[in-house]
């Protein structure tokens, strides 16, 4: 229906992946410009930008079990975690400091770390299906510290708090893609690697939600008694929903490592799990477009706060001096969230909605 | 046998500090539906106050102004932050706070600075021999503030009309303000009561100690403590307070017996003791079963 993007005349439009032009249109530009953006940036933007990509996977994966199903978690940290050390006990030395199997092939490790990750998130799900709301959010932030206070005492594993390991390897069959070749620099090659995967997932989670699984998981989300009342069986979907969200959270935890190149086991703290529901929030909860923008807003608030510097001379770059930069970027995130949530509550989409819906009708904009 | 009991004299202190938290985390629970995740700043907010007041007021002085003060300032949050937020989802409420808490702990860690500050406590960490038993000043005194303070907040809730109306705020909110309950000023009120009550259980968390940024943490066991007493119940907070006080401190003592469990593992203990709790009673120890219709 040219013209009238909105009008649907089949289940099948109205479903569709990309379900108007536009949509289409945005999403292959965007594909063009991350395929070109390696030759156009320096190499420690495009190391930020990749780990964009990696907070956007798991930003995605909470998404789904907070946007989508409705069901509060803040334990993605745990679950990053177990994602992190199960690919690199895979992908380890086995004759290193700590545990390893040596088998450093990305297509082993990856989905492995995922698939342990679901294993502990199905493990959590009797709970969740018997708890709601907010009794649910202090269970869930339990696991973060059962999991910190394991993380730092298995050494063998681990390495121990303040020692910890080295990550993955990111190798396919043999090939080193984080190596300076023929091909590309190091950087812009994690770079098209993370970008791939993100859109892999990204288009993954756009399946389920548009399928069976994300209509139950949003019927759960709007009244879980209708839902069941309705014949959507609560338990299997809300051990669906976690699963789903810790599948992503482990594939995320073993990719984000590979980059920074180095794992603490005190990074899994509760201090992650918020920083990934304010992902959610604040680009927008219940859309995977929403949660995209957010992981690269808050991955990118602390570098675009160091750029910002020099206009606020007061604030001192030095850890040492009151006010410094990092407590005003640790402030500055904290009245984000309180902003978005008060003034935008559907996040960025929603500002992008604002922004579609003043145009559209023009000049009746009021 | 005289380890034992020494640990649970010091678990009555911990667990004081725990159920004088869980308390403010109850109190806004009840009046307003939502977990406040601000309280570790409010609590950490408290302490800094004493530990710069102390000089010119004395102790007792500076933990009656810190306690004033930190009601205003949550007062304050309410009032700005989640007034606005009225009718939305409890959980949106409870992320609010969460950046609130983030916001002002930056502050008030800032205020702490690079010395060693102190509340300047007349206890420190002076002990006293009974018998066999040897007990730390400070826990008594800790037991002994907190049960005063319940015992004058059962009697406000009991007694006076503001108390009368809260609880009926926190059984009916609409049926409440349509009686002539000032519903707003029941917000504010638990707020500014819950502020005060982190200020004194801070105080004495630091009680013989060094104020330090880390304390938030204790705040944060308070959350174990109010699922397991139960969201909603008062009675709950101070006997779930207690209950983890005296089990963290009995794992801390006999935590050498269990090499395999790893250090400080009394620091996880309330957490595993909630989950349990939850695997056999969803709604905690004393907390009422919601009833929900479609």
């Amino acid at each position: 229906m040219r013209g009238r993007p909105l009008l649907h005349t089949s289940y099948g439009s109205d479903m569709a992946l990309f379900n108007t032009m536009s949509k289409k249109v945005a999403v292959g530009l965007l594909i063009l410009v991350a395929l070109a953006l390696p030759f156009g940036l320096e190499d420690k933007w495009l190391s930020l930008l990749a780990t964009c990509c990696v907070a956007a996977i798991g930003a995605i994966g909470l998404g789904l079990v907070t946007g989508y199903a409705g069901q509060v978690s803040l334990g993605h940290a745990f679950f990053f975690g177990i994602g992190a050390y199960t690919s690199a006990y895979i992908s380890g030395d086995p004759d290193g400091r700590t545990l390893g199997l040596g088998q450093t092939n990305m297509l082993l490790w990856l989905p492995a770390a995922g698939l342990v990750a679901l294993l502990f998130g199905v493990l959590v799900a009797p709970l969740a299906t018997r708890l709601r709301g907010l009794y649910l959010a202090i269970v869930t932030l339990a696991l973060v510290f059962i999991g910190q206070h394991v993380f730092g005492e298995w050494d063998a594993l681990t390495g121990g708090t303040g020692v910890g390991r080295a990550p993955a390897k990111l190798e396919l069959f043999g090939y080193d893609l984080a190596a300076t070749d023929s091909i590309g620099t190091k950087d812009q090659k994690v770079f098209w690697v993370m970008a791939l995967l993100l859109m892999v997932f990204a288009l993954a989670a756009r399946n389920i939600a548009r399928s069976k699984v994300g209509r139950a998981f949003n019927a759960i989300r709007d009244r879980d008694i209708a839902a069941g009342v309705i014949g959507v069986n609560l338990a299997r979907y809300k051990t669906v929903a976690f699963a789903i969200s810790s599948f992503y959270a482990g594939c995320a935890g073993a990719l984000l490592y590979t980059i920074v190149g180095f794992i603490e086991p005190g990074s899994f703290s509760l201090l992650l799990s918020v920083q990934y529901i304010a992902m959610v929030l604040i680009g927008g909860a219940g859309t995977i477009s929403g949660a995209i923008a957010g992981a690269f807003f808050i991955t990118l608030l602390p570098t675009i706060t160091r750029e910002l510097q020099p206009l606020v001379p007061f604030v001192s770059t030095e850890a040492s001096k009151v006010p410094n930069i990092f407590q005003v970027e640790t402030i500055l995130y904290g009245l984000l969230i309180i902003g978005f949530l008060i003034f935008e509550p559907r996040g960025l989409f929603g500002l992008w909605i604002r922004i579609r819906a003043y145009w559209k009708s023009w000049p009746f904009s009021y | 046998m005289v380890d034992l009991i020494e640990a649970v004299v010091r678990g009555l202190g911990k667990g004081s500090v725990y159920a004088l938290l869980a308390l403010g985390f109850v109190i806004i629970f009840k009046a307003t539906r939502v977990i406040s995740f601000a309280q570790p700043a409010f609590m950490l907010a408290g302490v800094v106050m004493v530990s710069y007041f102390v000089g010119p007021l004395g102790f007792w002085g500076a933990l009656v102004a810190a306690m004033v003060l930190t009601g205003l300032l949550a007062l304050g949050v309410e009032r700005t932050a989640v007034r606005p937020m009225i009718g939305r989802p409890a959980f949106v409420v409870a992320i609010i706070t969460l950046g609130v808490d983030v916001a002002v702990r930056v502050v008030v860690v800032a205020f702490i600075g690079l010395n060693v500050r102190q509340v300047g406590d007349p206890w420190g960490l002076k002990t006293h021999d009974l018998g066999v038993i040897t007990v730390y000043e400070r826990d008594v005194a800790s037991f002994a503030v907190t049960a005063v303070l319940v015992a004058a907040l059962f009697a406000y809730f009991r007694y006076t009309r503001m108390g009368l109306a809260m609880r009926a705020a926190s059984y009916d909110q609409e049926a409440a303000l349509a009686q002539g309950v000032s519903v707003g000023s029941v917000f504010a009120l638990s707020w500014a009561m819950a502020g005060g009550l982190a200020a004194v259980a801070g105080t004495f968390a630091a009680a013989g100690e060094s104020v330090d940024g880390l304390m938030w943490l204790i705040a944060l066991t308070a959350l174990p403590v109010i699922i397991l007493g139960g969201l909603d119940s008062l009675a709950g907070a101070v006997i779930g307070g207690l209950i983890v006080g005296v089990l963290q401190e009995i794992v801390a003592n006999y935590q050498s017996a269990m090499p395999w469990l790893g250090g400080n593992v009394s620091i996880i203990t309330p957490y595993v003791v909630m989950l349990l709790v939850l695997l056999v009673r969803p709604y905690g120890l004393f907390g009422t079963r919601e009833v929900e219709r479609v």
